[in-house]
């Protein structure tokens, strides 16, 4: 009888034991983001949520909640589907068509170095803050995947991989849109670009042509582009003040952007400026994605800047259109606009299906 | 022995007694706050002002603000005997976002007077450090190479009403003055460190934690000591040598002590 005893008290503690191993694998393994030499060298750590460290399991799960069509209505679309990794996480269309054949309103916005986002609002209109809220917007955009929460949760937790998935990545057995989108962030959070020519140029690693050079001099010259007060310099390696201005584009606005956030009428029509890394593979630009070419998009700031309200202070000579810039400048300012594309990030297995 | 006992206990009680005494002699911690006020004139400015053509300047032209940040270093205190304490290297005050408006250390410091220093924008020693600042980096708040490099000292936008009654933008940007965009030549090269250093006068120090309020009157920089035209000096201002001195020169009127207040 005593043995006996004996006996169930072993099964028992071996039994919570192996309880205990189960639970240790799914510790997930905490990632420190790799961070380029030149964002070390010239800014401040990126942002990561104390209630959403990355994580291998974490990043994985994003990745593959980003291409699964699973979070849209009908099974047909999934964050990729406007976020492509060959065009920098844009697509090529003026605006992008969602799950019932309707387009939304704005150009799909490129993803990369979104961590550095230190005020934290994304979206062209600055709506969404963090990248964890914004992330559970587009599932129930009527002119984007058109889902509904419920339905997306129930198809995870009904899914063959993903509760185990879950599980694995932040220890949990019931599935919710909060753990979904914050997989999503850890992943776009790992979407860093720092390796186009120019990074390589002032890495030493590689020179420039001599068009090259003198772009990037139009581009730093408040005479001329002045466009490095709202995309940064050399040593500001994002090439966005991941700020919001009007920068000329009409007279009056049919988009309010960031005024339709805030209900303040100083902030019709501003947008936010966006990166100007990668602009090669980003086409159409401006948040309508009313320029089909880089060309257009340096005519209008050279000779196309309409006058408005809001019209940002650093907008020159607006009567004109702007500085006027000479055919020579226009290319080589293009032709310096172009060493920012970093063909590794777009080629890079990690960010792909 | 019972009288030296006495005697030992009667100087131990006459130091500790002379000791608790004496404050002034001992250096405390004291948490001093510096708070970034604005004005036109006689009138507080704050962002809920900004986007409004309603400040005029001493040429008379009717402006706006719409973006107001600048570059303090260098912050200290010094005693009347020259023993100089640093608050703080640096600070960015940004008038778009009040959490940038007020300035917090905590100091060891001994009762007394002290003169409160700083330094609009940087030195040319602080402007051109080999690694730069990353935080003024990752605030887009630097000057390219090709305009002298470093940083910004001030960074003032808005539009006014120009001859023609047309609202335009002005840039009322401050930086280190360079003719470098000017020249042909090299040998022709001239850079002026036109940062400047405040005295803002007199502070008395009797209590663990000091407030003081610093004023920037921005209607001075455009008078005192040159009547600014917006009609002429309006944008590009930056590789403009002689625009840069200018401001240099009115900036010496800006700012001002305008009340200290102590608490135990």
């Amino acid at each position: 009888m005593k043995s006996y005893h004996y006996i169930f008290l072993l099964f028992l503690l071996v039994s919570c034991g192996s309880e205990e191993n189960n639970e240790e694998e799914y510790t997930p393994k905490y990632v420190d983001l790799e961070i380029p030499t030149l964002f070390q060298e010239k800014l401040i750590a990126p942002l990561i949520p104390a209630d959403n460290p990355l994580t291998e399991e974490g990043i994985s799960l994003g990745k593959k909640l980003f291409f699964d069509p699973i979070l849209s209505q009908d099974n047909s679309m999934s964050c990729s589907s406007c976020h492509h990794p060959e065009n920098s996480f844009t697509d090529t269309t003026k605006f992008s068509e969602g799950v019932d054949g309707n387009l939304g309103i704005r150009n799909s916005m490129p993803l990369f170095n979104l961590a550095w986002n230190f005020d934290e609002r994304f979206a062209w209109d600055g709506k969404e803050f963090g990248l964890e809220t914004q992330a559970l917007e587009p599932v129930t955009n009527a002119l984007e995947m058109h889902s509904d929460w419920t339905d997306v949760v129930n198809k995870l937790q009904e899914h063959a991989e993903y509760p185990t998935l879950f599980k694995q990545a932040f220890g949990i057995t019931t599935i919710n849109s909060t753990y979904v989108t914050k997989a999503i962030a850890q992943f776009e959070r790992t979407l860093i670009s720092a390796n186009s020519k120019f990074d390589q140029y002032l890495l030493g690693q590689t020179v420039l042509y001599e068009n090259e050079l003198n772009g990037l001099t139009v581009f730093l010259s408040e005479e001329k582009g002045d466009c490095f007060h709202c995309h940064g310099n050399e040593n500001e390696p994002l090439w966005t003040d991941n700020d919001f201005h009007n920068n000329g584009l009409d007279t009056n606005f049919t988009d309010l952007g960031l005024g339709s956030v805030t209900g303040d009428p100083n902030d019709n029509g501003k947008f936010k400026s966006p990166s100007l890394r990668n602009l090669v593979f980003t086409a159409p630009y401006m948040h309508d994605g009313r320029f089909e070419t880089l060309d257009e998009v340096i005519d209008h700031y050279s000779e196309g800047l309409q006058r408005s309200a809001t019209i940002d202070p650093l907008m020159k000579q607006i009567d004109q259109g702007g500085v006027n810039l000479s055919q020579t400048d226009k290319a080589d300012l293009k032709a310096f606009l172009l060493t920012l594309s970093d063909y590794e990030f777009i080629n890079n297995t990690n960010f792909q299906e | 022995m019972k009288k030296i006992t006495v005697l030992i206990l009667a100087i131990s009680c006459l130091i500790i007694a002379s000791c608790s005494s004496n404050d002034d002699e001992f250096a405390k911690n004291t948490s001093i706050t510096i708070n970034f006020n604005h004005t036109w004139e006689d009138e507080e400015v704050t962002s809920e002002d900004f986007d409004e053509l309603k400040f005029e300047n001493e040429n008379g032209e009717t402006l706006s603000i719409e973006r107001l940040r600048y570059l303090i270093s260098n912050i200290y205190l010094e005693n009347e005997s020259g023993t100089v304490t640093e608050l703080t290297d640096y600070i960015l005050v940004n008038l778009g976002d009040e959490e940038n408006l007020t300035f917090s250390s905590e100091n060891l410091l001994l009762n007394g007077t002290y003169n409160l220093y700083f330094t609009f924008g940087f030195s040319d020693e602080e402007n051109y450090v080999e690694d730069g600042y990353t935080d003024l980096n990752t605030e887009s708040f630097g000057v390219p190479s090709t305009l002298g490099g470093g940083y910004h000292y001030m960074q003032f936008d808005g539009k006014f009403l120009d001859d023609t009654d047309t609202e335009t933008g002005f840039n009322y940007h401050a930086i280190r003055a360079t003719n470098v965009m000017s020249i042909t030549s090299d040998d022709d090269l001239i850079e002026t460190d036109t940062s400047f250093e405040v005295d803002l006068g007199e502070i008395y120090i009797e209590n663990n934690t000091v407030t003081i309020e610093v004023e920037m009157d921005i209607a001075e920089w455009f008078t005192d000591t040159n009547t600014w035209d917006l009609n002429t000096l309006h944008q590009m201002l930056m590789p403009n040598y002689d625009a840069q001195i200018m401001i240099n020169e009115n900036g010496a009127s800006v700012f001002s002590l305008v009340e200290e207040s102590e608490e135990d």
